[in-house]
């Protein structure tokens, strides 16, 4: 019988002590599981070290950070729209090589997946450097054919021809529109919150019931984006005139909108929510982001902001220093448990003492019950911490359906985060710890006396 | 010879500081083989000696010689490693380890000698006191004369050369107490293992061929003369 089968038999003698000391470890272990996956999920999820674009153009109201959660990451409604013909601008620009909108604010029914809406030009570009959307199926035709991403078809067992409908303003809306939308093609996974969302045909967004504005309410808001600048002003109210009397002239032959077809919108009425910019290389033209960024500042109520910068701040500032604390917390709690072990092995010596005797008397050395104790204290540490680690992955797998609905964050419940490699040498030089003083009471242990007792 | 203790000298420290003399032994002696009843008053030095010969307590002075070698000289390690291949012990409280099986409680005893476990054996010795049907039963669930029965196999375990027996029928019925005795006297027997046996019963040391009575070879005032010179 090794050292080992020895410890293993006392831990079974006092089985009830061992079971509740190696439950509070695993119970720590458990919870800084829990900790390290969801923030391995939130820290993967906001680790892009790139997005494929340069500059992400918005509104001017919000923050920096809404913008890019709400561009980039879908996790925040847009907070205000930019007109259509900002946009067609923007394309002007020489040192702007792709500008691609994007349309957002509904979600799907089932599983509350955002919906964009965005051109072609979307899927051409590379959504991080160097590597290419991979579409299966078919190009969008019609207005209401929809590219989903890979998670989007895993939840909700979609495929080609799945057909569905989307809610109005977000998951909490009660509001779902009419029409049927029709995958057509699926995303492969990219690891990126285009997993979780379902793009639509800009055209097609426009024109879905209740997304048209009137032209009143779009000419209060081209006066006041543009107010700054009276000359492009001047242009966007033309041709929003165009549209007015397109109108009226529809109205006056008697052509009515409320019919069941529907028109293409015209550009004066078109709003988006986020302009992707890419600029040219910034191997040749290294300022180009920069220049354009700070004249976007001026003037326009839009802002253009670097898609990583505002993460990285969040995840340095505030999110970083959670999951230290949280890590902080749940170690202290599994050193509370090494120390619940540390009492229960050591108050279990007294009564110890006269098997340690009997062991001795029949040639054990001293080095054999200490190593036995020491056995036990790395039994109860490790099994307590191995089971824990399982626990906590396997809690992580039943809710990482739930996580992922309530907060789109992509987990990967049986992914190893790198603290967790330290965890084990860890509780093996808790065991040593915890163990030691009652293995030296067994080293030192009386051989006579013990017998005598 | 298989035991020879030479001016063995032993004294406890009392509380106060001063030295209780214990065991002041001469000359004490066994054969290979031999079967001796040890005699004596409670206090009078019986678990003592024992555990000088043993090696669990280390005399003041003098050699305790086994099996050719002295064991009070030896460093504790080598003394541990002796004690678990040349001596077995059966105590009076059978001292069983209430978290191992009637099994497990004899391969205890081997897992420390270095010889390696030898299972076969240790269920051999099991069936020899008549335990083969109990080999996987706690303690708890034996008797108590089955309990000293599985000590009495444990003690042979590793085939010693010596068996200290520390009145292993004191606890015992006295149905049990022939059986148990008439055991160990006839496994050292057929193993050749010398056995002393510290008891307190004239009928039990009756039936031993060497008697020796603990006060009639013990003086402890040697260690105080000794001081003194």
């Amino acid at each position: 019988m090794n050292l080992l089968t020895i410890a293993w038999k006392n831990i079974q003698q006092r089985r009830l002590a061992s079971s509740l000391t190696a439950l509070s470890i695993g119970l720590g272990v458990m919870l800084m599981v829990l900790v390290l996956v969801i923030f391995g999920a939130v820290d993967s999820a906001f680790s892009q070290r790139s997005v494929g674009y340069d500059l992400i153009v918005g509104p001017a109201r919000g923050s920096d950070l809404q913008l890019v959660l709400s561009a980039v990451y879908r996790m925040q409604s847009p907070s205000e729209t930019l007109p259509y013909l900002y946009l067609e601008e923007l394309k002007k620009d020489r040192r702007v090589v792709s500008a691609v909108p994007l349309a957002s604010g509904d979600v799907t029914k089932e599983g509350a997946f955002p919906i964009i809406g965005t051109t072609t030009e979307y899927f051409e570009n590379e959504y991080m450097p160097g590597r290419a959307f991979q579409i299966r199926g078919k190009r969008i035709n019609g207005l209401f054919d929809t590219i989903i991403g890979s998670e989007v078809a895993r939840q909700n067992r979609w495929d080609l021809g799945s057909e569905f409908t989307i809610v109005h303003g977000g998951a909490d809306s009660d509001h779902v529109h009419d029409e049927k939308f029709t995958v057509v093609a699926v995303l492969a996974p990219t690891g990126t919150a285009n997993d979780r969302t379902v793009f639509l045909n800009l055209d097609g967004f426009y024109a879905i019931a209740g997304h048209e504005k009137t032209v009143e309410e779009i000419e209060i808001r081209l006066r006041k984006f543009y107010a700054s600048d009276p000359d492009r002003l001047t242009i966007a109210l033309q041709q929003l005139e165009s549209v007015k009397a397109q109108a009226a002239e529809g109205a006056a032959s008697g052509h009515n909108h409320a019919h069941d077809h529907s028109h293409e919108t015209p550009d004066a009425m078109k709003e988006v929510s986020a302009i992707l910019v890419r600029t040219r290389l910034a191997r040749d033209y290294p300022f180009d982001a920069m220049s354009l960024s700070g004249e976007l500042q001026k003037g326009f109520q839009a802002m253009a902001v670097n898609p990583i910068r505002p993460i990285q701040r969040l995840m340095e500032t505030l999110l970083g220093n959670i999951q230290k604390a949280l890590v902080l917390l749940t170690s202290i709690i599994i050193l509370v448990s090494g120390v619940g072990i540390f009492v229960s092995i050591y108050n279990s010596m007294a009564d110890r003492r006269r098997e340690i005797g009997i062991m001795r008397a029949l040639g054990a050395r001293r080095l054999h019950v200490f190593g036995i104790v020491l056995s036990e204290s790395a039994l109860l540490c490790i099994g307590g911490g191995m089971l824990g680690w399982f626990v906590g992955h396997a809690l992580a797998v039943a809710a990482s359906p739930w996580v992922i609905r309530q907060t789109g964050l992509l987990i990967n419940p049986w992914a190893v985060n790198p603290w967790e490699a330290v965890l084990f040498p860890v509780l093996v030089g808790l065991a040593a710890l915890v163990g030691f003083l009652p293995a030296m009471t067994a080293y030192r242990t009386n051989v006579a006396e013990a017998l005598s007792s | 010879m298989s035991l020879l203790l030479e001016r063995v000298r032993k004294s406890y420290r009392e509380p106060g500081g001063q030295k209780l003399p214990v065991l002041g032994i001469e000359r004490f002696e066994m054969t290979q083989g031999e079967q001796v009843a040890l005699l004596g008053a409670s206090g009078g030095g019986k678990t003592t000696l024992l555990n000088i010969i043993a090696g669990i307590l280390t005399p003041d002075a003098g050699r305790v010689l086994i099996d050719g070698r002295d064991i009070a000289a030896m460093q504790e390690v080598v003394r541990d490693h002796f004690r678990a291949a040349k001596i077995g012990i059966i105590f009076q409280t059978f001292n069983l380890l209430p978290a191992f099986s009637a099994l497990e409680n004899v391969l205890l005893g081997m897992s420390f000698s270095g010889k390696g476990v030898d299972r076969a054996f240790a269920k051999q010795l099991l069936e020899r006191v008549g335990l083969g049907h109990r080999l996987n039963h706690s303690p708890q669930k034996l008797s108590v004369g089955e309990q000293q029965r599985v000590a009495v196999a444990r003690s042979l375990a590793n085939k010693p050369v010596l068996l200290l027996a520390d009145e292993p029928t004191a606890n015992v019925d006295p149905a049990n107490q022939q059986l148990i005795l008439d055991l160990i006297r006839d496994t050292c027997r057929d193993h050749r293992v010398s056995l002393l046996m510290v008891t307190h019963s004239l009928e039990v040391s009756g039936t031993f061929p060497r008697v020796e009575k603990l006060h009639e070879f013990n003086h402890p005032e040697l260690c105080l003369q000794e001081q003194a010179a």
